[in-house]
């Protein structure tokens, strides 16, 4: 019983539900050729009002072009940049309603953390008083009221992040820009930093895009995803679904891990073909007595990867990996394998999703 | 067991002979640099000191006296540490711009003139001063403060570029960047920012330069001389018609100013909290 769900093949890659621009980011047409080489090619973003966008791709895909063009850092050959219905791709870094954070936070190192997190509202020309009470707002809210006189080499570098964050964040700005926020920590702190930005975000409700090449990262903070690649959007979309129905081939094996295989898949089972089908690990199950739709299988490696181990399996039409928790099997091992979901492109294009149900 | 007792014998071993060679090498190194000033600091307060004796054969102020006496050298200390300040000051108005330019700015001819300021130095400095001062002629600018003190810049322009050059360089982009996305305006940026990170390889431009007009003397003594006395252009006058004593009494005092502003600058370089800036990733 294999249940094959038809996809339209004219699905635009990436949807846009708002309607208007109203507030929120609007990105249209924009372009980039630095040095002859396209970076950016006609890429349209819209974040709207108080979401967190990721821009997520591999190093190259232009994600960090596209930012700094938003930033008011880089001049784009063509397109517009609106920021809460305001053009401001014409206006340099200074005169934009962003604030970014960078990605080697660019504290400035002769200021303290107060007068780091207070020189933009310096140049507001805002009154001493004013200036301290709302650096003293935003350093409690990240945390860092008792390193207010300390300088930026003096504290770790999670805490150099918050400052990088207090200092975008007390300008209020309509737009947060964040590149590779996470990419300088450490992996325990950087889960803990990221849930700390989702968290004041949320509760600030700031439009928020960030750029990061960790999909982890990206999957657990945003809102929506934007998947990049070669200077285009792939696909843009909730977190969920990215995974689930990755539109193209690319975004299939750039979030999460894939079996490639070139072929068909009919009635579970691979045959010869021009299509490519992509299966997700998990969805490869392996079990030593015979099935439905199993078919017999050799266990060829077992690499651990802590709480789960990664078991290749060979089986008559194709050497596919699975997941495995608890006890593993040893290579050599003879059981049954069967693929329980898998996608199918033609073209690179997302064609079918088949669901094998027992 | 025995593996240890050996290999740390073997090291004893070798902590016994290079121990006395290190040594030896140190009191080298120390008679090498601290002899001369030593021979210096006698001889300024010898009587006099003949060939096989090992010290002066007397002890006298006289050489002090002669030389602090010398009411010319009040003007030349004076026209030293002014010439000095003022090369400081107009060589720091010409190059620092220039410096900001070749380290934030990709312009045509850019390595060229980079190491164009090298050629300054490849001459010999005689010769320069020569062609120099026959063009100065022309100009009527022999004898002029303003001809001694364009000899001066010129002999600073390599430190007061390729330093500041540097340390303008070093400050980091995203510096700049965080600025203006701040808010600040670009020459916000570079008075907030770039210059008060690069301002310790600028002081140390400043000494250099300083201590360099400080101690030029060829190109003072053939553009100034008689009129503008510096104080090395006076210690050639004063060597040569006095004991050479006197030149060490001089040599003393020529010293003075260089040391102790090589002391202030070391200890607001090093020890400031400029230096802790650059600790930063």
């Amino acid at each position: 019983m294999t249940l094959i769900e038809e996809i339209h093949s004219t699905t635009p890659i990436h949807r846009e539900t708002d309607a208007g621009g109203l507030r929120g980011l609007r990105v249209r047409g924009l372009h980039k050729v630095l040095g002859g080489r396209t970076i950016i090619d006609n890429l349209d973003l819209t974040v709207r009002d108080g979401e967190l966008v990721s821009l997520l791709g591999p190093s190259g895909c232009g994600k960090t072009t596209t930012l700094r063009m938003i930033a008011g850092f880089l001049a784009p050959d063509a397109g517009s940049i609106q920021v809460h219905d305001r053009e401001v791709s014409d206006l340099g870094a200074e005169k934009r309603p962003s604030a970014m954070v960078f990605q080697n936070y660019a504290l400035w190192p002769h200021m303290t953390v107060q007068n780091n997190v207070g020189f933009p509202l310096k140049l507001r020309r805002l009154g001493k008083k004013e200036i301290e009470q709302r650096v003293d707002a935003v350093l409690a809210l990240v945390n860092l009221l008792h390193h207010k006189n300390s300088r930026p080499a003096r504290i770790s570098g999670g805490e150099q992040q918050r400052v990088a964050l207090a200092r975008a964040l007390v300008q209020e700005p309509e737009l947060l820009l964040l590149d590779e926020p996470l990419s300088n920590l450490d992996a325990k702190l950087r889960v803990k930093v990221r849930e700390d930005i989702r968290e004041i975000q949320q509760r600030l409700g700031i439009t928020t895009l960030i750029v990061t090449h960790d999909q982890e990262e990206a999957i657990s903070m945003s809102d929506r995803i934007a998947v990049m690649n070669a200077g285009k959007i792939e696909q843009f979309s909730r977190p969920a679904e990215l995974y689930s129905r990755p539109e193209t081939e690319f975004v299939a094996t750039f979030i999460g891990s894939l079996n490639r295989i070139e072929g068909a898949l009919v009635n579970g089972v691979i045959v010869p073909g021009d299509d490519v089908v992509g299966i997700r690990p998990e969805d490869v199950v392996f079990t030593l007595h015979a099935s439905f739709d199993a078919r017999p299988a050799v266990v060829e490696r077992v690499v651990p990867h802590g709480h789960f181990h990664e078991i290749y399996l060979k089986r008559d039409d194709a050497t596919l990996r699975a997941f495995a928790s608890g006890l593993p099997p040893a290579p050599g091992d003879r059981g049954h394998a069967s693929i329980q979901n898998a996608l199918t492109f033609r073209q690179g294009r997302l064609v079918t999703t088949t669901r094998v149900t027992a | 067991m025995t593996m240890i007792t050996k290999r740390a014998r073997k090291s004893a071993a070798r902590l016994n002979f290079s121990r006395p060679l290190s040594g030896l090498f140190c009191v080298l190194m120390v008679v090498f640099i601290l002899g001369p000033l030593a021979w210096l600091g006698i001889r300024a307060f010898a009587e006099s000191w003949t060939f096989p004796n090992l010290g002066p054969d007397g002890w006298t102020l006289r050489w002090w006296s002669v030389v602090l006496g010398d009411e010319t050298l009040g003007r030349a200390v004076q026209n030293s540490l002014a010439l000095a300040a003022l090369t400081v000051l107009v060589s720091a108005c010409i190059c620092l711009p220039a410096a900001y330019a070749f380290a934030r700015y990709e312009f045509w001819g850019r390595r060229t003139f980079l190491i164009g300021l090298f050629a300054l130095n490849a001459f010999p400095k005689m010769g320069l001063y020569v062609t120099i001062a026959s063009l100065f002629y022309a100009l009527n600018l022999m004898s002029t403060v303003l001809g001694v003190l364009i000899v001066h810049v010129l002999g600073t322009v390599v430190f007061m570029t390729w330093i500041p050059a540097a340390a303008f360089a070093a400050v980091p982009r995203s510096l700049e960047e965080a600025a203006r996305d701040a808010g600040a305006s670009k020459l916000r940026v570079f008075f907030s920012v770039t210059f008060p990170l690069a301002l310790p390889g600028i002081l140390v431009a400043a000494v250099m330069s300083f201590l360099a007009s400080f101690d030029e003397a060829q190109g003072s003594y053939l553009i100034g001389a008689p009129d503008i006395m510096t104080m090395p252009t006076q210690m050639y006058t004063l060597v040569l018609n006095y004991p050479n004593q006197v030149a060490a009494v001089f040599s003393i005092l020529l010293a003075i100013p260089s040391v102790a502003l090589l002391l202030a600058a070391h200890k607001h370089i090093v020890g400031g909290t400029l230096a802790e800036g650059f600790q930063i990733k």
